[in-house]
């Protein structure tokens, strides 16, 4: 069996839950997995225990202090077993994807939604095909989350190693988001306005539900660029950002082709437009044909409800 | 005075209907326009020059038929206009050593090119060529400042990061606060003049290569409710049926 090595998804230095869905993949690729934890306290990684893996590897590094493409790439190259790599497919860890591909002059597959032997699949034209490659010898994978189950069992103790990488950028400055939201692309549920809302104020509406439900909000484009006080920040679609959620609530939102590059394969779509004839409700699992004034709060309600 | 490297790809329009047919993607009635990330990574390379002097180059990989939205960069403002001739599938990895070659046998000093292309989705592109040239790289900067050396605004743990950037490096271009320069009746004019320097490269093999496409399984049809009292009803199938919640 070949050896597979996977790196580990972070959140605020600690290992992310989809970390396990990431060892089913690299078990689906045939490897024994070595789970790679970029940390800067070797504790950081007591949250890789019982995540599938053959192994744990503390990498204790203060390159991972921040994120710096070419330090984090090398300080994982100096100790990650050599092999298959397989990555979350979060902006950052695509982007660390590459630089480790290139460092190890292999060739890097990104967004993976299906593994069956050497043959991966990943959306390409914005979601309009599905590709699949198969490759020969070692590649560099990522993989979206919510398409594989988590792992469990195997090792619950890491063994810690020290490594380094030189860090090139500096951060000058750190600017926090305004708001305390939770933003889109780390989130599980989504609720998303677009012109339909009418003005920015009615966005509150959205917000209000998403406290309800733990929800992120998002927008469309032409909500963003009409309305100065929805940032691009909060953009679903071809030039915004692509999500992966359990659910996805569009509302106000007509369902161009660009806003569904964004979305389409989110598990399940709700979406509440006036329109009936809008593209969106050929995409949506739930769709009710009302306007947002009346559908928002009979939702609310209910969700309250439900919630406790 | 820097010389300044863009890297430009030719895409189908974002409107265009994707087409599989035997198992391949159908791309031959689609219209082809420069990958719309491509844009911001133009405009931040015009106001690079336009900030430290220096001169721009397009750079794109690909067969004749790209070398219109090289004329497009060109009708903008671009100084040069560059094709590396390369036909059919490449891996990331021989892309990659392509685009290396191409901008080391260039004299580039900083490379701005797209997040990533709206074909393959992929993002790989800018940090893979910075990591073969051993060149810092940031990806999907939301802006850009010219003074006193390269800084640029990038998101970074739930807000965003100013981060200065020594050169030589690799920066790929989100959309963010870029306002993207239309041309003018001059620039096309001499666009239509250009000629583009056409290249070869030896291509590495590539190792990971296209078995298949096709299109995204069709979604059953969803339930539909007329009225905004279903969204009761919605909520609870939600969690009931869906497991959302
Ligand atoms: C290169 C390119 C890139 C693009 N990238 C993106 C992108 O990243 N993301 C993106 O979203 N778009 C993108 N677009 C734009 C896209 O084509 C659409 O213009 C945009 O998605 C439309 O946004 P919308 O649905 O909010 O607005 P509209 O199309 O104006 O739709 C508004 C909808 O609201 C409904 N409505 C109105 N009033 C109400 C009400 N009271 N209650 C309920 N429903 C109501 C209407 O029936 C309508 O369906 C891009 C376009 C191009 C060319
Ligand atoms: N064949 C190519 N020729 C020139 N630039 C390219 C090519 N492929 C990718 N790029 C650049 O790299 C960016 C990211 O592409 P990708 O890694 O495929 O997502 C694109 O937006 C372009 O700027």
């Amino acid at each position: 069996m070949t050896q597979t090595i996977v790196i580990a998804e972070m959140s605020n230095n600690t290992v992310h839950a989809s970390t396990a869905e990431l060892v089913s993949a690299a078990i689906a690729l045939g490897g024994h997995p070595t789970l790679v934890v970029p940390c800067t306290d070797a504790s950081q990684a007591d949250g890789a225990a019982g995540m599938g893996a053959d192994s744990i590897l503390a990498a204790k590094s203060g390159a991972f202090s921040h994120y710096d493409a070419s330090g984090w790439a090398a300080a994982l190259d100096a100790i990650a077993p050599h092999g298959t790599v397989i990555t979350g497919a979060s902006p950052q860890s695509k982007d660390l994807a590459a630089r480790l591909a290139a460092r190890r002059g292999l060739s890097v597959v990104q967004d993976a939604i299906a593994i069956d032997g050497n043959n991966i699949t990943s959306p390409v034209f914005s979601g309009k095909a599905m590709q699949t490659v198969s490759a020969t010898g070692p590649v560099v994978v990522s993989v979206r989350s919510n398409v594989f189950e988590a792992a469990t069992g195997g090792a619950t103790d890491a063994s810690v190693v020290a490594t380094d990488g030189d860090v090139a950028t500096s951060v000058q400055e750190f600017m926090a988001r305004a708001s305390e939201r939770l933003d889109v692309s780390e989130a599980n549920i989504i609720i998303s306005g677009g012109r339909g809302m009418g003005s920015p104020d009615n966005f509150s509406h959205l917000e209000a539900i998403a406290d309800t439900i733990g929800a992120a909000v998002g927008a469309s484009r032409a909500a963003v660029d009409t309305w100065e006080a929805i940032p691009h920040s909060m953009q679903v679609g071809q030039t915004g950002k692509t999500v992966n959620p359990n659910l996805y609530i569009a509302v106000g939102i007509s369902g161009a082709i660009q806003h569904l590059a964004g979305m389409r394969s989110s598990k399940y779509i709700v979406a509440i437009n006036k329109d009936a004839d809008a593209p969106i409700f050929q995409h949506a699992d739930y769709g009710i044909v009302a306007t947002w004034e009346e559908a928002l709060p009979v939702l609310h309600e209910s969700l309250k409800g439900m919630m406790g | 005075m820097p010389h300044i490297i863009v890297l430009v790809k030719q895409v189908p329009d974002t409107n265009a209907k994707i087409v599989v047919s035997g198992d391949r993607v159908d791309l031959s009635t689609v219209k082809m326009v420069m990958s719309p990330y491509d844009e911001f990574a133009v405009e931040t390379a015009l106001q690079h020059r336009e900030a430290s002097g220096g001169e721009v180059t397009a750079l794109t990989v690909g067969g004749p038929g790209a070398e219109k939205i090289l004329k497009d960069a060109k009708a903008i403002g671009v100084d040069h206009i560059v094709r590396i001739d390369a036909d059919g599938e490449m891996d990331s990895n021989a892309l990659q050593t392509l685009i290396s070659q191409a901008v080391n046998d260039l004299g580039g000093e900083v490379v701005y090119c797209g997040k990533s292309a709206a074909d393959t989705g992929a993002g790989s592109t800018g940090p893979g060529v910075a990591e073969r040239m051993g060149w810092p790289s940031v990806s999907n900067i939301i802006g850009a400042t010219f003074d006193g050396g390269l800084s640029v605004t990038t998101p970074s743990g739930g807000g965003n990061a100013k981060v200065s950037v020594p050169l030589p490096a690799v920066v790929s271009c989100d959309k963010g606060g870029f306002k993207v320069r239309k041309p003018n009746v001059k620039g096309i004019m001499q666009a239509k003049k250009a000629s583009v320097d056409v290249r070869s490269i030896e291509a590495p093999a590539s190792s990971v290569s296209v078995v298949a496409h096709a299109l995204p399984p069709a979604k059953p049809a969803g339930k539909s409710y007329e009225g905004g009292a279903a969204a009761a009803e919605v909520a609870k199938l939600l969690r009931d049926e869906a497991n959302v919640l």
